[in-house]
């Protein structure tokens, strides 16, 4: 008797419970009447951003293509001039991309961003592959001050070897003897 | 002459209550999901439409576009047939649901009820155990074993749940001294019998959720079980038939409680009809809060409720009620 007493009562408040509810506000979020603000690291399009000298950043290393798991990025690299590479032409196959974010981890230049910007609905889904002039910014993304060539040491018009930031002066080996 | 013109009145009335049962069928789903949506504090479906009113438009368009897909090794015409079974079931109970009493047009008096068998009680419960035949043989027909298990978990809840269901309405049928729903209504006119027979009205509302498989007894399609129990391997308008069956079933169970419980048509004020309405679809938003509230039962848990709690009390009240009778 006392079991079936609890029970009625444990029915009731879950009806309650219920009733409370529906005299709630929904806490849904409408989505395209009210956009949620996403947090700046949040993964969805992926940009090319350039260096604060204006450069692009891409070195054209393939690191980001190796590291894809579906396989969407595929790019030509080419040497300038002066010895910097860049990608001839660069490619993100949207329809494919997972937006992991492994090519960003693999990026060594900071080159390849996600950025948070995800409404790339399409009806025909080959205006989801991406051309580098769809994919490269103005800007430098997450990492505004970076610059590869003042850190790494490749000479180039950015500084000869022992000008990059945290190198040593080279050594002449031949005044070098104990 | 006389002849013609009832033969009239019954296909206007067949019409009516036919396209008015598919429009409250229609449209209980969209007050489904609505209302459960407010339960668990979201909107539902307010798209389509002002407040989404034309929901139910799409949905059916939807539906009707889909891909119609037989598996392969399905039993083909048992499979075609099964939906069919379980919608047509569901509306030919309404043939004998009285919706208000008869009104008098041009000096000819209609029955505000499709037909008044003397045994309509019986014809409920005929069509009722009918119903199963839907559920087991898609089951059966789908050839997969998701909708064989719904299926027979259907067939088993319906064995066990239609002893209590018959069994609660026999004090109503002492009560009213007649099978006949519009006579069970008439004996009605003072107090509605759920003053009388609370303990039938409980029996009746737990034995009739479970015979029109909703939760908290919906076995037979639980989805996170058997993905989508005996109707999995349906697509298109044929899960569309299944689908409007499931309602039709929700508003002959609101039908079925406010004539044998609730005094159907009788009310102050309104017209007759108006309060057979009110109260059909107060007892479908019922069920609909009883959805939104409780979790499916296990399925020994329902065998014990069925056999060993609802059978013995609907047969005691039987007793207890013929004795009054009696005195």
């Amino acid at each position: 008797m006392k079991a079936a007493w609890e029970g009625i009562v444990a029915i009731a408040t879950g009806f309650a419970t219920t009733l409370k509810h529906l005299f709630r506000k929904p806490i849904t979020e409408e989505y395209p009447e009210y956009k949620r603000v996403l947090p700046e690291r949040a993964r969805a399009v992926i940009i090319l951003t350039r260096d604060p000298d204006g450069e692009e950043r891409c070195v054209a290393c393939y690191l980001c293509s190796a590291a894809c798991p579906v396989s969407c990025i595929s790019m030509q690299s080419v040497e300038r001039e002066d010895g910097r590479r860049y990608a001839r032409w660069f490619r993100i196959n949207f329809g494919r991309c997972i937006y992991c974010g492994l090519c960003e981890e693999a990026c060594p230049t900071s080159a390849i961003q996600l950025t948070p910007y995800f409404e790339t609905c399409e009806r025909d889904i080959l205006k989801l592959v991406y051309e580098k002039e769809d994919l490269l910014v103005d800007h430098g993304g997450k990492d505004k001050e970076y610059n590869f060539y003042r850190y790494a040491g490749v000479v180039s018009k950015v500084g000869d070897k022992g000008a990059h930031i945290k190198e040593d002066k080279p050594v002449n080996i031949k005044s070098n003897m104990p | 002459m006389n002849w013609i013109v009832g033969f009239i009145i019954l296909i206007i009335k067949l019409g009516v209550v036919l396209v008015g049962l598919l429009l409250l069928a229609a449209y209980l789903v969209l007050v489904e999901r609505k209302f459960l949506a407010r339960l668990q504090i979201r909107y539902g479906p307010n798209r389509a439409g002002k407040f989404g009113l034309l929901q139910p438009f799409a949905d059916t368009i939807k539906m009707l576009t889909k891909e119609d897909i037989v598996p392969a090794e399905a039993d083909r015409v048992i499979f075609l047939l099964a939906p069919a079974v379980v919608a047509i079931e569901a509306l030919l109970i309404f043939a004998v649901v009285p919706f208000g009493a008869s009104i008098t047009l041009l000096g000819k008096k209609i029955p505000m009820v499709i037909t008044d068998l003397n045994v309509g009680l019986l014809y409920v419960f005929a069509l009722a155990s009918l119903g199963v035949y839907g559920v087991a043989l898609g089951g059966w027909a789908s050839n997969s074993k998701y909708s064989l298990l719904g299926g027979i978990r259907g067939a088993a809840q319906m064995i066990s749940y239609e002893l209590s269901l018959g069994l609660s309405l026999v004090p109503i049928v002492m009560l009213a001294r007649s099978f006949s729903l519009v006579d069970i209504v008439r004996a009605q006119a003072d107090y509605p019998f759920i003053l009388v027979q609370p303990i039938s009205f409980i029996i009746f509302l737990i034995s009739a959720v479970a015979e029109t498989k909703r939760i908290p007894f919906d076995l037979p399609e639980a989805e996170n079980e058997l993905g989508a129990g005996y109707h999995t391997e349906y697509s298109g308008m044929r899960f569309g038939l299944f689908f409007l069956g499931e309602y039709v079933n929700l508003q002959v169970l609101g039908a079925l409680v406010a004539v044998f419980f609730l005094g159907g048509w009788h009310g102050p004020l309104l017209p007759p009809v108006v309060w057979f309405l009110l109260k059909v679809l107060a007892v479908a938003v019922a069920m609909i809060w009883v959805r939104g509230t409780l979790p499916r039962l296990r399925y020994d848990q329902l065998m014990h409720l069925g056999w060993k709690v609802l059978v013995p009390v609907a047969l005691l009240n039987i007793v207890v009620t013929g004795a009054f009778l009696l005195i």
